[in-house]
């Protein structure tokens, strides 16, 4: 915990919207960064989980140039499920949540910080190595471009629903498996466009739609979600 | 109107009310599900094409149609709860939760049962089923919230929040058969002027829709009473009112 | 009356089993609704009585312990 105290955070009141912003989002990487290990271990979950399924499946390559969108999905939002906890947990902890939450700036600025910073440390690693996986599941070669775009577009949804479940249990001793049963329903639209934007694109078909609707949905979550985990804190650290 | 409302924000003055309803809407639900399911059973006859698996309707649509109706209820009820801090609202929300649930489970088995003979299949992952089963989850999620904590009060509130996101979902399901071409057919009682069956069929449809809003507001109506009852708990008229019942 | 026979009623036709089926699953589910909905009822009434009766016996508790207590002061300064 020491770590963290020299990275107190002293926000002034005369800070703008975009400083205090900054900050926050330097704060969450610096820390981050010093715990190399809260980086990496989601990242090795999800190649991990990857490499299981053709090994379970059996390792014909149609059989997997056909599910590998799904799985490849699928690991996303569990390794993004278990990166979640880092949120907001530690801060908890440590009593510097309390201290945002009394700081005169938004809360929608703090929490907007927070989520980003998340997403560069969890979802970019994710879209940086899904090609490689995608060569290892024989991923048809049309789709690389749509699994790109989709996880570019989709993980950052990922980041933002999840930071509601978080808000919401971060107070509760046991709330690993209540956090994946509010969280990975609220998840499951991002699965479905995604995976069948992939599916479209390996037969050759555009998939602007389906993409689209994926960019909705992230709008909708920058948007609104703030406002949702804002609440959920207050009622959490109470 | 907030006059005259205003009575009913006291737990005690809502907790009798609530007791008043109780006795006329178990028996109207015993009377109105009777009718409705031996009519539907009976006296409805067989559908043209679907036979006599077109009895199952009688049950589906009226679950399929409460269960999201119970959830927007409860999403309101969570906002009054959580701008208003209305204790009362909160109360209620937490008693529509597991109501809802069940709705909803009875919808998906009822339908499942319904498509293996029409359809061919119990389960097809197509946009309806696929959004009802999701509210499914929202409502368990739910009630695990309202469990996870000591706090009551704490716990709806993160229930309620949990239930205004997932206000997304009920648009979805409604338009899902319009959105999306789907095996699941579109609604065919969705107007109440001009239904778009015959009237032998529409009727018993009536009573037992009926009926089954009297039961789900009997049990609202007996959950709310426990929530008050275990949210007020240390409070005189409760003390009073646990003393003079016998309990086995 | 759709059906001659009770054993036509039981077959619906052929698709009894899935009529029998929805129609079991939903009122068992209902009637198991009700039923936990009054028995919580019972439950909660329950606690309340027992933390009531556990209040009265520390107030009890606490009272004999006073009056021991002061049993003893006065004890005391008597011998």
């Amino acid at each position: 915990m020491n770590k963290r105290n020299d990275i107190a955070i002293e926000i002034k009141a005369s800070l703008s919207y975009k400083e205090a912003f900054m900050l926050i989002f330097k704060r969450d990487l610096t820390i981050a960064f010093r715990h190399k290990d809260d980086i990496l271990n989601p990242l090795l979950f999800f190649i991990i989980v990857i490499t299981l399924f053709p090994l379970g499946i059996g390792p014909e390559s149609n059989t997997l140039a056909k599910i590998a969108p799904g799985i490849i999905w699928v690991a996303a939002l569990l390794s993004t499920l278990l990166s979640l906890d880092r949120l907001f947990k530690s801060d908890y902890l440590d009593g510097s949540l309390e201290q945002m939450l009394l700081s005169p700036h938004p809360l929608f600025i703090i929490v907007l910080g927070k989520v980003i910073a998340h997403w560069c440390l969890t979802g970019l690693p994710i879209i940086f190595i899904a090609p490689l996986l995608g060569l290892l599941l024989h991923l048809e070669e049309n789709s690389y471009s749509a699994l790109m775009l989709t996880l570019l577009i989709g993980t950052p949804i990922l980041s933002f629903l999840g930071a509601i479940g978080v808000a919401l249990t971060v107070g509760i001793k046991k709330g690993g498996v209540l956090l994946s049963l509010l969280v990975l329903p609220l998840y499951i639209p991002v699965l479905i466009f995604a995976t069948s934007a992939i599916d479209t694109a390996a037969m050759n078909l555009p998939y602007s739609g389906q993409l689209a609707i994926i960019g909705a949905l992230l709008i909708g979550s920058i948007t609104l979600s703030p406002f949702a985990v804002s609440a959920a804190l207050k009622v959490s650290t109470n | 109107m907030w006059k005259w409302l205003h009575p009913y924000a006291n737990p005690e003055v809502s907790y009798h009310f609530a007791g008043r309803l109780i006795p006329w809407f178990s028996k109207l639900t015993f009377i109105l599900l009777f009718i409705g399911i031996v009519w539907a059973l009976l006296f409805v006859p067989a559908d043209y094409q679907q036979g006599n698996s077109f009895r199952i309707f009688y049950l589906h649509v009226p679950a399929a149609i409460l269960s999201m109706s119970i959830y927007v209820a409860m999403a309101i009820a969570a906002l009054s709860s959580l701008v208003w801090q209305i204790k009362l609202a909160d109360a209620s929300a937490a008693a529509m939760a597991p109501v809802g649930a069940v709705f909803t489970a009875i919808a998906l088995i009822t339908g499942a049962a319904w498509g293996r003979p029409t359809w061919g299949t119990w389960w097809i992952w197509d946009a309806r089923l696929t959004s009802e089963l999701i509210l499914l989850f929202l409502y368990l999620g739910v009630i695990a919230l309202h469990n996870a904590f000591e706090d009551k009060t704490l716990s709806g509130k993160a229930a309620g929040i949990l239930a205004l996101v997932g206000v997304v979902n009920i648009p979805i399901i409604k338009y899902s058969v319009e959105w999306w071409n789907t095996l699941h057919q579109g609604s065919t009682v969705s107007k109440l002027g001009a239904p778009s069956m015959a009237s032998s069929m529409y009727w018993p449809f009536l009573v037992c829709f009926i009926g089954f809003i009297c039961f789900v507001t009997w049990i609202i109506c007996l959950r709310f009473r426990n929530e008050i009852l275990a949210r007020n708990a240390m409070r005189a008229w409760v003390r009073d009112l646990v003393n003079n019942t016998e309990v086995k | 009356m759709q059906f001659s026979t009770f054993a036509d009623f039981i077959a619906m036709g052929g698709h009894g089993f899935y009529v029998w089926l929805s129609y079991g699953v939903s009122i068992t589910l209902l009637v198991l609704l009700v039923f936990l909905s009054i028995k919580k009822n019972k439950d909660i009434i329950h606690q309340i009585q027992r933390r009531q009766q556990r209040e009265a016996k520390f107030k009890q508790a606490a009272q004999r312990q006073k009056d021991n207590f002061s049993q003893e002061v006065t004890h005391e300064s008597t011998s």
